[in-house]
């Protein structure tokens, strides 16, 4: 049975990864912009704030994975670059404290902030947020009796990053609030104390890009899958169908109620090719790709909205090329 | 300076030439030369990342006719576009989306 669409597929077989015979690639098509904005499609699956699945369509695997390299490592983010210890007491060693306290992902927008010059001796108001975490240990002094747990015992046993502190620069304050720059979550342990140890820090946060430190990166995690693509070639009923439900990811094939299986909802398969284990039911699928369906995942460290990060590393590109035409007419 | 010419073309005439991009990669590389590869008129394009550890990407193109700056002006121009593109569709998906 020939297939009436003319997506190019990649078909997945019990032993091999083979294009479909009448796909000649999408390599050696001629470049027309007006032919790509006709096929290129965008589809918005989910959306929030931390979290967004959208689909390309119709686009090639260059420049999707443009994106996504971009996402991860060229969008900009502010993060804790500096740590001044005026004195650390506390179990954990200083440059381990200083790179944990890194990886702390901040509200702060780094839309509004610029990057320091290298060899810039001041922080300005626009491209340093400083931070301060001042905490001591003590014992409890009203602690119940028979009580050994820790928080009983000691207060501030355990520093969070709720009580880092914000100290505005020169107009700082009147531009952001302090809820809008400080950390994402106020519930990450940094250390933990015991009576006498003390921790007295200063924190410098810098916008910078995950090039440079995974720790600017603006997403947790930025990937993106082929669609795939599942076809029943023959009817599969009674225990044969429930083997084949089993096979995939659940709710990709329904059952009906005469008993029969249909494919529901292949775009959540996980592609195991498990049903290649049965010899009774591996003729009746065929597994396969859309090579030009990109399926994006997007998961925001807090900062930005994960459709902000997107539209963000687009423009990166946009403008690395415009600033390198520039030079180009120059030359 | 980000763009600068590998010697050794000097008497292919200016249809061959290697563009060294200081501070770039895959990312822009690979999808310059998806474009740059359709052109009707470009014999041969690509691309490599010649040491992991040095930030630097050459850019090959090979033509006949056209002069290789000029081909490589238009690849930008059209990766441009559709950045431009993208963004558009993008913004006007997301706005879509959160009407309904």
């Amino acid at each position: 049975m020939p297939r009436l669409d003319k997506k190019p597929r990649v078909m997945l077989d019990e032993f091999r990864v083979k294009n479909a015979p009448d796909d000649y690639g999408m390599a050696d098509e001629k470049w027309s912009f007006k032919k790509f904005a006709k096929s290129f499609k965008i589809h918005i699956v989910r959306l929030d704030n931390t979290e967004m699945e959208f689909d390309l369509i119709g686009i090639q695997p260059a420049f999707a994975n443009a994106f996504r390299r971009l996402m991860l490592s060229e969008v900009p983010s502010m993060a804790i670059e500096k740590v001044m210890i005026r004195n650390n007491t506390s179990i954990i060693q200083d440059e381990v404290l200083a790179h944990r306290l890194g990886l702390i992902p901040l509200k702060a927008d780094p839309r509004l902030f610029e990057y320091k010059p290298e060899d810039a001796a001041e922080a300005t108001e626009f491209d340093t947020l400083e931070f301060s975490l001042k905490v001591k240990c003590t014992n409890n002094k009203s602690q119940p009796k028979d009580s050994y747990r820790p928080e009983d015992l000691f207060e501030n046993n355990c520093v969070y990053s709720s009580q880092m502190k914000w100290h505005p620069i020169g107009n700082q304050a009147s531009v952001h609030k302090e809820a809008d720059v400080g950390p994402v979550h106020g519930d990450i342990l940094i250390s933990k104390m015991r009576p006498g140890h003390e921790l007295d820090l200063q924190l410098i946060a810098v916008k910078g890009i995950g090039k440079d430190h995974a720790k600017f990166s603006p997403v947790a995690t930025a990937s993106y899958r082929l669609l795939p693509d599942i076809r029943l070639t023959r009817e599969v009923n009674g225990g044969e169908a429930t083997l084949l439900q089993s096979c995939f990811s659940p709710g990709v094939i329904a059952i009906d109620e005469d008993g029969c299986a249909r494919v529901a909802e292949p775009r959540y398969d996980t592609c195991s090719r498990n049903v290649y284990r049965y010899d009774e039911i591996k003729d009746a699928v065929e597994l396969s790709r859309i090579r030009d369906h990109f399926i994006f995942n997007v998961e925001s460290v807090g900062a930005m909205a994960p459709n902000i990060i997107f539209v963000e590393a687009v423009k990166i590109l946009r403008d690395k090329c415009k600033s390198l035409l520039d030079e180009l007419n120059t030359l | 300076m980000k763009i600068s010419e590998l010697p050794g073309d000097e008497d292919s005439g200016l249809t061959c030439r290697t563009y060294v991009f200081q501070n770039e990669s895959h990312t822009l590389g690979n999808a310059l030369k998806c474009i740059i590869n359709r052109y009707e008129d470009v014999d041969f394009c690509g691309y490599t990342v010649p040491h992991p550890a040095e930030s630097k990407m050459h850019f090959r193109i090979q033509a006949r006719e056209v002069p290789a700056l000029e081909i490589l002006k238009r690849g930008l121009k059209d990766l441009q576009k559709v950045c431009d593109h993208t963004i558009d569709l993008f913004e006007k998906e997301v706005k879509e989306y959160n009407r309904i």
